[in-house]
C-alpha cells in the first residue's frame, strides 16, 4: 500500500518535472531572443555609460564613473534637446487626442461613406516616415510650396515654415498630426462601438438631444479609451525622432529649435563617437520614461479600483 | 424591439439603421468630415501631381495643379531606372517578412507555454516578459549597435532582423487569446496521448488564425516602416530599407522635386496597396491590439 502510494507520488513528481521542462522549452526560444536583443543591450548600455567608450577602433574603455553623467547635466544642448522633446509632446498630444475624438464622434453618426473617411484619415499612418517628411518639406517650401502659394493668393504673407524659429516646431506638430491621427481615430471608433445603443435610446426617450447624449453618455463612457489614447500618445510623442531628423538633415528644418533628445543621443553616439556619453543620455531619458510609466500605471490601477 | 446583435469584441461595425434618419445634424457632420478628409488627402494628391509634372513645371509660380507642359511619367521611370528603389523594396520585403514570421513563431510558442503548460515559475516568466514593454527600443540604439558590430552584423540582413524579433507585446496578445480558449479541446487530445507540441501546432494554431493575422499585420507594418533601427544598422546604400533609403534621396536628387515626389510616392505605394486590400483587418487589428494593451 505505502509503496504504491510512494510510486504514485514519484510519478507525479516526475510528471511535474516533465511539465516544467516542456514549459521551459516552449518559452526558451523567445527568452533567448529577449535576452540577447533586449535585456543584454539594457545591461550593456548601463555599463557603457560609466566608461569612455568609443565606437571607433578597439573601443578605449577607461572607467569614468559618473563623469559622463556629470558632463551631460552640465551640457546646455542636452537640456535644450530634452526640452524640445517635451515641448513636442505638449504641443502634439492635445490635437492628436481631441481632433481624433472630434472626428470619431462625427464619423460615428449615421453619415454616408464612412469607409471613405476611415481611409482618408488612416491612410497616412501606413506611409513610411520618409515619404511623409519628403511630402511635407515640399508643401512647406517658400514661393512654389503649395501652402505658401495659397497663403499668398489669399493676400496673406508667406510663412517660413521650415526655418522660422517660432514656427518650426509647429510645422513638425502639423506633420505628425496629419501622419498619425488615424491611429487614435481608429481606437476611438472602436471605443465608441462598445457603448451600448440602448443607452442612447433610453436617453432619447428622456428627451436628451444629441449634444446632451454626447456630453453625458459618450464622453464619460469613453474615458477608459481616452486614458489609453493619452498614455500611448504621450509615449509615442516622447520618442519623436524620425520625422524631425529627416526634416532637419535634408529638409532645412530649423535644427536649433527642434532637435529632440533621441537625435542628440544619435549624434553623440554615431557622429561624435561619444558612445559612453550617448549611453548615459539614453539612460537619463529612460529613467524619465520609467517614471512616466509608473505614474500612468498607478493612475490606471486607481481608476480600475474606482470603477 | 430589435434583437441586439452579437458582436465580436472590438469589431468596428457599420451603423446601418437606428439613427439612420438623415437629420440636419448628420448632414452637418458629413460636411465637416468631408472638409477634413479633403484637407487630409490634399498632401497625397499634391505629391502625386508633382511627380507627374516635368521638373520645370514643379517650381512654376503661381502653382498650378495642371502643369503647362502636360503630365508625364518621366520621373517615375527615371527613379525606377536610375535609383535603388527596387533594391530597397526587396530589402524591406525580405526583412519585414522574416521579422513577422519569427515574431509570430517565437511569441506564440512562448504564450502557449505560459498559458497552457502549468510549469513552475511561469507567472514570473510572464512578468519578466511584460517588463520588456517598458523598454523602448529607441533608448537602446547605442548598445544595440555595439552588440551587432561585435557580431559583425552591420550592413547585413540579420543585423536589421534580429533586433526586432523579441516582441513582448506579441506574447501578451497571444497569451490573452490562449487564456480565453476552452480547455476541453486540449484535454481530449491529451487523453489521446498527443504531445504538447502537436497540440500547439495542430489544435491551437489553426484556432488562432485571427490573432496570428492581427499580430502578423501589425508586426509587418511596424517593421516595414521602422526607421531608426535599420538606419543605425546600415550604411551601405544597397542594404537600405525603403524608409532609410528614401531619407537619402533629397540630398542625392538636389532640387529635382518631381523625382523626389515620385520616389516618395513609390516608397509609400506598397503599404497603401496592402492597406486598400486589407483595410478592415488592419484597422480592426490595430484597434484590438491598441485597446487590449
Amino acid at each position: 500500500m505505502a509503496a504504491r502510494a510512494e510510486t504514485a507520488q514519484q510519478t507525479k513528481v516526475n510528471r511535474g518535472r516533465r511539465t516544467d521542462l516542456t514549459g521551459y522549452l516552449f518559452v526558451l526560444p523567445f527568452l533567448i531572443a529577449y535576452g540577447l536583443f533586449l535585456v543584454w543591450p539594457v545591461i550593456l548600455g548601463l555599463r557603457m555609460s560609466f566608461f569612455d567608450w568609443s565606437l571607433v577602433g578597439t573601443g578605449t574603455t577607461d572607467f569614468l564613473g559618473l563623469a559622463n553623467y556629470r558632463e551631460l547635466f552640465g551640457d546646455p544642448d542636452f537640456w535644450a534637446s530634452l526640452w524640445h522633446t517635451i515641448l513636442f509632446t505638449l504641443l502634439s498630444t492635445p490635437p492628436l487626442v481631441l481632433l481624433a475624438l472630434g472626428l470619431a464622434l462625427l464619423a460615428n453618426r449615421a453619415v454616408p461613406a464612412r469607409w471613405f473617411f476611415r481611409l482618408a484619415f488612416f491612410a497616412p499612418y501606413v506611409l513610411p516616415v520618409s515619404t511623409v517628411a519628403l511630402i511635407w518639406v515640399w508643401l512647406y517650401q517658400p514661393g512654389f510650396g503649395l501652402i505658401n502659394s495659397y497663403l499668398v493668393s489669399l493676400g496673406l504673407p508667406e510663412v517660413d515654415w521650415l526655418a522660422g524659429e517660432n514656427v518650426a516646431m509647429i510645422s513638425v506638430v502639423v506633420v505628425t498630426v496629419w501622419w498619425t491621427i488615424g491611429f487614435n481615430f481608429v481606437l476611438y471608433l472602436a471605443g465608441l462601438q462598445e457603448i451600448p445603443e440602448e443607452l442612447y435610446e433610453a436617453a432619447a426617450l428622456d428627451g436628451a438631444g444629441s449634444y446632451q447624449q454626447t456630453r453625458f453618455i459618450t464622453i464619460p463612457l469613453l474615458s477608459r479609451t481616452t486614458f489609453l489614447i493619452v498614455v500611448l500618445q504621450i509615449l509615442a510623442s516622447l520618442f519623436v525622432f524620425d520625422q524631425i531628423y529627416i526634416m532637419n538633415t535634408s529638409g532645412g528644418l530649423n535644427y536649433t529649435v527642434t532637435r529632440p533628445i533621441i537625435q542628440y543621443v544619435y549624434e553623440q553616439g554615431f557622429t561624435q563617437y561619444r558612445v559612453g556619453l550617448a549611453a548615459a543620455m539614453s539612460y537619463v531619458f529612460f529613467v524619465l520614461i520609467l517614471v512616466f510609466n509608473i505614474v500612468q500605471f498607478v493612475l490606471a490601477r486607481r481608476r480600475r479600483r474606482e470603477a | 424591439m430589435t434583437v441586439t446583435e452579437a458582436r465580436t469584441p472590438g469589431e468596428i461595425q457599420e451603423k446601418t439603421e437606428g439613427s439612420g434618419r438623415r437629420s440636419l445634424g448628420n448632414w452637418l457632420a458629413f460636411g465637416v468630415l468631408l472638409l477634413a478628409a479633403i484637407i487630409w488627402l490634399i498632401p497625397l494628391a499634391w505629391a502625386v501631381d508633382t511627380a507627374l509634372k516635368t521638373e520645370a513645371d514643379t517650381t512654376a509660380v503661381p502653382v498650378s495643379w495642371i502643369p503647362a507642359s502636360g503630365f508625364t511619367f518621366e520621373s517615375f521611370t527615371q527613379v525606377l531606372r536610375a535609383g535603388n528603389l527596387l533594391r530597397w523594396y526587396f530589402n524591406s520585403a525580405l526583412t519585414s517578412s522574416a521579422i513577422t514570421i519569427i515574431v509570430v513563431v517565437l511569441a506564440s510558442l512562448a504564450a502557449f507555454g505560459i498559458s497552457r503548460v502549468p510549469f513552475r515559475g511561469r507567472s514570473l516568466v510572464f512578468w519578466v516578459i511584460l517588463a520588456g514593454l517598458m523598454v523602448p527600443p529607441q533608448v537602446l540604439i547605442v548598445p544595440l549597435f555595439t552588440e551587432m558590430d561585435f557580431f559583425h552584423l552591420i550592413d547585413t540582413y540579420p543585423g536589421i532582423i534580429l533586433p526586432q524579433i523579441a516582441s513582448p507585446l506579441a506574447v501578451f496578445i497571444f497569451k490573452q487569446f490562449f487564456d480565453g480558449l476552452p480547455h476541453e479541446l486540449e484535454d481530449a487530445a491529451r487523453v489521446d496521448g498527443a504531445s504538447r507540441l502537436r497540440i500547439y501546432w495542430q489544435i491551437w494554431m489553426p484556432l488562432s488564425r485571427p490573432v496570428i493575422a492581427a499580430v502578423a499585420i501589425f508586426t509587418f507594418v511596424l517593421s516595414w516602416n521602422n526607421f531608426i533601427l535599420p538606419f543605425i544598422m546600415v550604411t551601405n546604400t544597397e542594404m537600405m530599407t525603403i524608409p532609410v533609403g528614401l531619407a537619402t534621396v533629397q540630398s542625392s536628387y538636389g532640387v529635382r522635386y518631381a523625382d523626389i515626389m515620385a520616389s516618395a510616392v513609390l516608397g509609400g505605394l506598397p503599404l497603401i496597396i496592402v492597406f486598400l486590400f486589407f483595410q478592415r483587418q488592419i484597422v480592426q487589428g490595430i484597434a484590438n491590439t491598441g485597446l487590449k494593451s
